[in-house]
């Protein structure tokens, strides 16, 4: 009786707390991605600052007024810079960043080819 | 022939990622905000500090005049610091010094203006700070010189005397 009681706890709270986490989850996840500006080396996230806390209230507010997280990002990329994204977009400041590893790359990939592939 | 490419190549190599990761070097590692960009500013609705109204931004702001957008709080220091700088700006012009209450207990607020004075010819709320984050602002104090509803400068941190006299500059 006394586990069927607890399986009953259970079942009933089970839905209601994956339901609020499911909000929680999306905005924790888009939060986890924004830099807090005034804080050093913390995400907007992990900061308890004012402007992290108002940040965090207008994620939720944005998430509500049903806009995608690539929207929410882009919202905040024209108010305050590409900086406060943690993953930057491909653009002319960019560029070597993510080109670079990929060069690299192919340059050492030819080199190995070169020295033992072909003298084989 | 074949042999001195390789080498060659390397060096080459490493020299462009040194000089990247040198260029990187002399960049400034603290993040220094965009103050000059254009922007219009942002709608949204507030609440009127004294009556406790609802009100819109675009009634506040109007085209072919120039603002100045404080955004202050009763326990911010700094703001007590350029507050006596505000002041003298509204007496010696006819600039429009509009307040934005950021995150503040009202009585609080109230008493500051009592003990420090009034230059605001408005102020509204913002209880939760997300006014301000629609303006792009980092915290208080911080100032936006608004002209043609369009943000001219932004000043991050309190206003000095520098500041103001590029108001001053502005405004004539």
């Amino acid at each position: 009786m006394k586990f069927f009681k607890f399986f009953l706890i259970v079942i009933i709270l089970f839905p209601l707390s994956s339901v609020n986490s499911e909000g929680n989850d999306k905005r924790n996840e888009i939060t986890k991605n924004l830099r807090c500006l005034i804080c050093q080396g913390q995400s907007v996230y992990d900061s308890d600052s004012e402007f992290a806390n108002s940040l965090k209230i207008v994620v939720d507010k944005k998430l509500q007024e049903g806009l995608s997280e690539d929207q929410i990002y882009e919202y905040f990329k024209t108010k305050y810079g590409e900086w406060i994204l943690y993953d930057p977009g491909l653009n002319k400041n960019t560029y070597i960043l993510w080109l670079l590893p990929i060069l690299i790359f192919l340059i050492g990939g030819a080199i190995i080819y070169k020295s033992f592939i072909v003298k084989k | 022939m074949k042999n001195k490419i390789l080498p060659f190549s390397v060096i080459i190599i490493f020299g462009i990622i040194f000089f990247i990761f040198y260029k990187g070097l002399e960049d400034s590692k603290i993040y220094t905000p965009d103050v000059n960009t254009k922007k219009e500013i942002p709608l949204f609705n507030t609440k009127e500090f004294f009556s406790g109204e609802n009100v819109n931004s675009s009634s506040i702001f109007e085209l072919d005049k120039v603002y100045l957008l404080n955004i202050w709080s009763s326990w911010c220091v700094p703001c007590r610091q350029e507050h006596p700088l505000l002041m003298n700006l509204n007496l010696e012009n006819k600039l429009n010094i509009i307040g934005m209450n950021y995150k503040d207990n009202l009585k609080n607020a109230e008493n500051f203006l009592k003990e420090l004075g009034n230059p605001y010819k408005e102020i509204f709320i913002d209880l939760d700070g997300t006014i301000a984050i629609e303006w792009g602002a980092y915290g208080v104090p911080e100032s936006f010189l608004i002209y043609n509803n369009e943000i001219i400068k932004k000043y991050i941190g309190p206003l000095n005397q520098e500041s103001i006299d590029e108001i001053n500059l502005f405004i004539k």
